[in-house]
């Protein structure tokens, strides 16, 4: 027995960065909002126990219930896709507030290059500079479009951050002024500057002062605690939904948050959906909820597999490249080098987004003609607040347990240090995301598949970008310096970030994307469908800042479509190339 | 000194039952340092093994040899020496006890259905096997290829013998049926460490003192004060506990 549900303006399915925003902009114009959340309501109250690294990092108290739901994974079409029965390679977040609670909060604009790859790189370096295995293509936005968008969303956020040397225009500075800095910092900001480069302050969601944004919403100043990435902030000090754009919504009376409910399905006619369907995980009760306007917030996995599911929108084939949903997916390149330094730094405080960038080796900042690869990334060193249990760094050769383990991780616990590159990673034809034949969730439905392997083009780019990182920490004086290494194959288990992309792309033409700038999809005009799902490539930095600005954009594209109704933009229908 | 502690305490609870509310912004940096200093000109508690402490039984493991295995293993893995205490005295064997016994023995949170088939070296771990049987069949393996290769328990094997023999598992050069030996050893690895440095409240890191050998502060709420420090900074650490 399905209970059928008063239809309301717009329904929002997952609440995190991208559903929040949606959700606060349209009930702040009056618009009756429903919020569909799987998870449970989580508020800043709810961090009082968080400093406890075994509950939080270890065993993944914040992330998605593999044993309901999980994907399955291989890394070619040709193999049997099987179970992440385990978290690993990347995190999935959960509940109220989404992956934002746990994120670090590295707030980043994309740069131009990203929005026009195929266009600028083609321009520059000819038609044949990447192979056409690579299906890159220009967003369908430019960056000067996107700019007021990613100002409000760092204005929402309270982004403390200082201008890159390098980096595009800004109409603003940041809302708030850098963060403190520390000695490791200092002494990374000297190096980078003895090698001719360009650091700056990481554009940090942990907040350097107390902030009022502009819907009212009062954020705390950071305490360098060392527990962010993987935990939430228990004094409201980090940009999330939780203490913004959430309580922003439900002030206007306009929003109607429900937890606990699992959406299993678009209901639509082909052209235009009608509502979604959900399950109370709480009692199995299932609900229809019609509404004028689905809104699919729910994270790149879960945005692909519920247009899948619905049989909404074309899925995307390798085989013939024809189709769009579950295209492109792409994963981040993360670049290490860990230096091992004779003097001990005060490594257990920090802060998720407490760090120094350069730019000098992301984008098209340096050229490309004698090189082999596009892009690039950025390069940054956080002081994010080691914890003891997960960081054990010693120098290669050593046994990984027993007397020398003890004595080295010990001796070297406040005395290395890592910095990192968020390396761009560009779509192949075989990297997508299906719906597996075999396995399913607990709802009886089929789980997520995914399909991919690192490119050559990745591993170009992951072997660069190590290179160029421990350039810099040769030059802080390292006694040792040493490179982190990519596997041959990716791997399911090691975690190296959840910037996961890709799926449901945005595009100028819908022969090869699925929504228009407005991130609303061709194929039915009142179905949006906001996250780093649409991007349709990952670039050199973290993802949030550019999903922020994409939520903006589709809130206002919402609201024209809820005036005026039809597409938002003209197709520019090309041929498609082979 | 006791109700010094006791108004540290309450302040401490109002002020995080507080800050779930919107706080005013200058007065929190203050409200914080006071309230860590407060914390920090505390005695320390006086150690676990002068009291009788009941949390040290057995609520997974039924035979004590299991037990004995389990601790001989993770006292090589996390040895006693010259930094500080080993696994032993840490109180590792029942974390790991207790977990066992908990949803990480049975794998709660992760996904178990089949149907099970073995994958690539990239797929990850595909096995119905639960940590709790997973620990089980890979303690008896130690004991069994002990009075094998040594003729004795592997609780009466000088250290050596019993690096020796732990670094076939490290290898996979014993076979566990429907497991490698190797993703056994690496699951006992982990669970060490993490008994040695998780917060003492699961039954390890008893009195601190896998931070202590770290130099890590544990808990402590705010180093808003202290994070532009030149020099590093030693300071005893405090435990969940503190925050109730």
């Amino acid at each position: 027995m399905v209970t059928k549900l008063d239809k309301v303006d717009v329904v929002v399915v997952g609440i995190g960065w991208a559903g929040g925003i949606i959700s606060a902009e349209l009930a702040k114009q009056g618009l009756k909002v429903v919020g569909l959340e799987r998870g449970k309501y989580k508020t800043t109250e709810d961090y009082q126990m968080v400093h406890d690294e075994y509950r939080y990092a270890v065993r993944y108290e914040l992330m998605q219930d593999l044993s309901k739901e999980t994907i399955t994974f291989r890394n070619n079409p040709d193999e049997q896709a099987l179970p992440m029965r385990q978290l690993g390679a990347f995190l999935l977040g959960t509940g109220v507030g989404g992956a934002s609670t746990h994120w670090n909060g590295d707030t980043w604009r994309f740069l131009p290059y990203d929005f026009e790859l195929k266009t600028m790189t083609e321009k520059k370096y000819g038609k044949n500079k990447i192979p056409n295995e690579y299906t890159i293509q220009d967003w369908g936005i430019t960056y000067d479009e996107l700019e007021p968008y990613y100002d409000k969303f760092e204005k929402t956020a309270g982004t403390s951050g200082e201008e890159s040397p390098l980096g595009p225009p800004r109409k603003n500075p940041y809302p708030n002024p850098p963060m403190k800095t520390t000695p490791m910092l200092e002494l990374f900001t000297k190096s980078a500057k003895n090698l001719g480069l360009h650091p700056f302050r990481l554009p940090s969601g942990n907040l350097s002062q107390t902030y009022t944004n502009p819907d009212g919403q009062t954020l705390n100043q950071c305490q360098y605690c060392g527990f962010c990435e993987k935990f939430g902030c228990e004094y409201g000090a980090k940009s999330t939904p939780v203490v913004t754009v959430i309580p922003t919504a439900e002030k206007t009376g306009n929003f109607d948050l429900r937890p606990y409910s699992n959406v299993t399905g678009i209901i639509h006619d082909g052209k235009k959906a009608a509502g979604v369907r959900y399950v109370d995980v709480q009692t199995g009760e299932e609900f229809e909820q019609a509404a004028d306007v689905v809104v699919l917030t729910s994270y790149t996995m879960n945005n692909s597999k519920l247009l899948l599911l619905s049989e909404l929108g074309r899925p995307y084939d390798p085989k013939t490249g024809d189709g769009v949903t579950g295209k492109n997916y792409c994963y981040h390149i993360t670049a290490k080098a860990t230096g091992f330094f004779k003097d001990k730094y005060n490594a257990s405080m920090g802060a998720g987004a407490l760090g120094v960038t350069v730019d000098d080796y992301n984008g098209d900042f340096f050229d490309h003609t004698d090189l082999d690869f596009i892009h690039g990334g950025s390069i940054s060193i956080k002081q994010l607040g080691k914890r003891p249990i997960l960081e054990n760094a010693v120098p290669k050769g050593t046994k990984v347990w027993g007397k020398e383990f003890k004595q080295q991780s010990i001796k070297y616990y406040n005395r290395s240090i890592a910095a990192w590159a968020q390396g761009t990673s560009l779509p192949h034809r075989n990297n997508y995301i299906s719906l597996d034949p075999t396995y399913k969730d607990a709802y009886g439905l089929p789980l997520t598949r995914l399909t991919y392997d690192f490119t050559e083009h990745d591993a170009k780019i992951f072997h660069f970008l190590t290179d160029r990182i421990a350039e810099i920490i040769e030059e802080m004086g390292a006694e040792l310096v040493e490179k982190g290494e990519i596997s041959e194959h990716f791997d399911i288990v090691p975690g190296w970030n959840d910037h996961i992309t890709g799926g449901v792309i945005l595009g100028d033409n819908p022969e090869t994307s699925a929504l228009n700038n407005y991130l609303q999809m061709w194929d039915a005009e009142n179905v949006f469908v906001i996250g780093a799902s649409a991007f349709p490539h990952n670039g050199g930095y973290n993802p949030t800042g550019t999903v922020g600005a994409l939520a903006y954009r589709a809130a206002e594209g919402i609201q024209k479509y809820l005036e005026k109704g039809g597409q938002l933009v003209k197709a520019n229908l090309k041929n498609k190339l082979a | 000194m006791t109700n010094e502690k006791d108004t540290v305490n309450h302040s401490r609870r109002r002020f995080i039952k507080k800050s779930g509310l919107v706080v005013g912004g200058t007065l929190l940096g203050t409200f914080i340092g006071t309230s860590v200093q407060g914390n920090n000109q505390q005695s320390p508690p006086p150690p676990t093994s002068e009291k009788k402490n009941y949390n040290r039984a057995l609520k997974f493991f039924t035979r004590r040899e299991d037990f004995d295995t389990l601790s001989a293993a993770t006292e090589r893995i996390f040895p006693e020496d010259e930094n500080g205490p080993g696994a032993i005295q840490l109180g590792v064997p029942y974390f790991i006890d207790h977990e066992l016994a908990s949803g990480y023995g049975h794998n709660d949170r992760e996904y178990m259905k089949g149907p099970f088939f073995l994958g690539s070296e990239f797929q990850g771990y595909q096995s119905p096997l639960k940590r709790r049987d997973l620990f089980l069949k890979g303690l008896r393996k130690i004991e069994e290829v002990s009075k094998n290769d040594y003729n004795a328990s592997f609780v009466d094997l000088e250290d050596e013998q019993q690096d020796e023999l732990l670094t076939k598992f490290e290898e996979d050069k014993v076979e566990i049926k429907g497991v490698k030996a190797s993703f056994f050893f690496n699951t006992l690895i982990s669970a060490t460490f993490s008994g040695a440095y998780a917060d003492p409240l699961y039954g390890g890191n008893a009195d601190m003192e896998g931070w202590n050998m770290k130099e890590f502060p544990g808990a402590q709420m705010s180093y808003l004060n202290e994070i532009e420090e030149e020099n590093f900074i030693k300071k005893g650490p405090i435990a969940l506990n503190d925050h109730m």
